[in-house]
């Protein structure tokens, strides 16, 4: 039966110059992380650039001491992972050109609303940012936000639901935005497709 | 009676990066060395 070390531990100790702890740490997420990469890009050779590519970035933070330990190391490593895929997909834009010569163009008939992968990842990205802020708004401002935006809800709805009179409601709309680009604006955040 | 096989789409194929790579990564990983000096940071490959 194989140990399992915790993570925390093994970061510790491999910024300490034990070389043998990254082994570890590699082979422990290996399965994970390469199923992760190799379920968006669908290509082996990919799958494994990407793979090493996340590794060669952790290895240099590590390295450089600038990893702070706070039990998430795994969801740290994904995120990179995530990332690069993103990379990835903007480095291949493999989709052939139709250039169309005459009066009629197929592509004004036929029309496609789904996202491509590229897209769809860097909205679940936006949204999981988005989310993370919102999380750090005050819990008033939050509930507003929440019923008008995620539930789509009238102001006169969200007053009646809360408790509190429309202007107050509306008061809290506007500060809830207020709040969340100044922490964009603060971290620097891009928030955009 | 012919069997059908139905494709199952529910599980994500679980993939492994080969040992080459990983070799890779540790020699990378031995030969990185990084130096901070007056705030500025160095790295270098040692082979």
């Amino acid at each position: 039966m194989e140990l399992q070390i915790d993570d925390a531990i093994l970061v510790r100790d491999y910024m300490k110059g034990d070389e043998r702890a990254l082994e570890l740490l590699i082979n422990k997420h290996n399965q994970r992380l390469s199923s992760f990469i190799y379920s968006k890009v669908k290509d082996r050779e990919a799958t494994e650039d990407i793979f090493q590519d996340t590794f060669m970035k952790v290895i240099r933070t590590l390295k450089r001491g600038a990893y702070n330990e706070e039990g998430k190391f795994l969801s740290w490593v994904m995120r990179i992972a995530h990332n690069l895929i993103i990379d990835h997909f903007r480095r291949n834009k493999r989709m052939p050109k139709f250039q169309s010569n005459g009066d009629f163009n197929i592509f004004g008939v036929i029309s496609d609303d789904e996202l491509n992968v590229e897209c769809q990842l860097i909205k679940d990205q936006i949204d999981c940012d988005l989310g993370q802020l919102i999380e750090e708004l005050p819990e008033d401002q939050k509930k507003v936000l929440l019923m008008r935006i995620y539930k789509n809800m009238s102001f006169k709805e969200i007053a009646e639901n809360t408790g509190v009179s429309i202007n107050t409601a509306l008061g809290r709309m506007r500060y809830a935005l207020i709040n969340i680009r100044k922490v964009i604006e603060k971290h620097d955040i891009v928030l955009t497709n | 009676m012919e069997h059908i096989y139905i494709k199952d789409n529910t599980h994500c194929e679980l993939v492994k990066t080969r040992p080459s790579r990983i070799r890779f990564l540790l020699d990378y990983s031995k030969s990185l060395n990084i130096i901070e000096h007056h705030g500025v940071t160095f790295e270098s490959n040692l082979n």
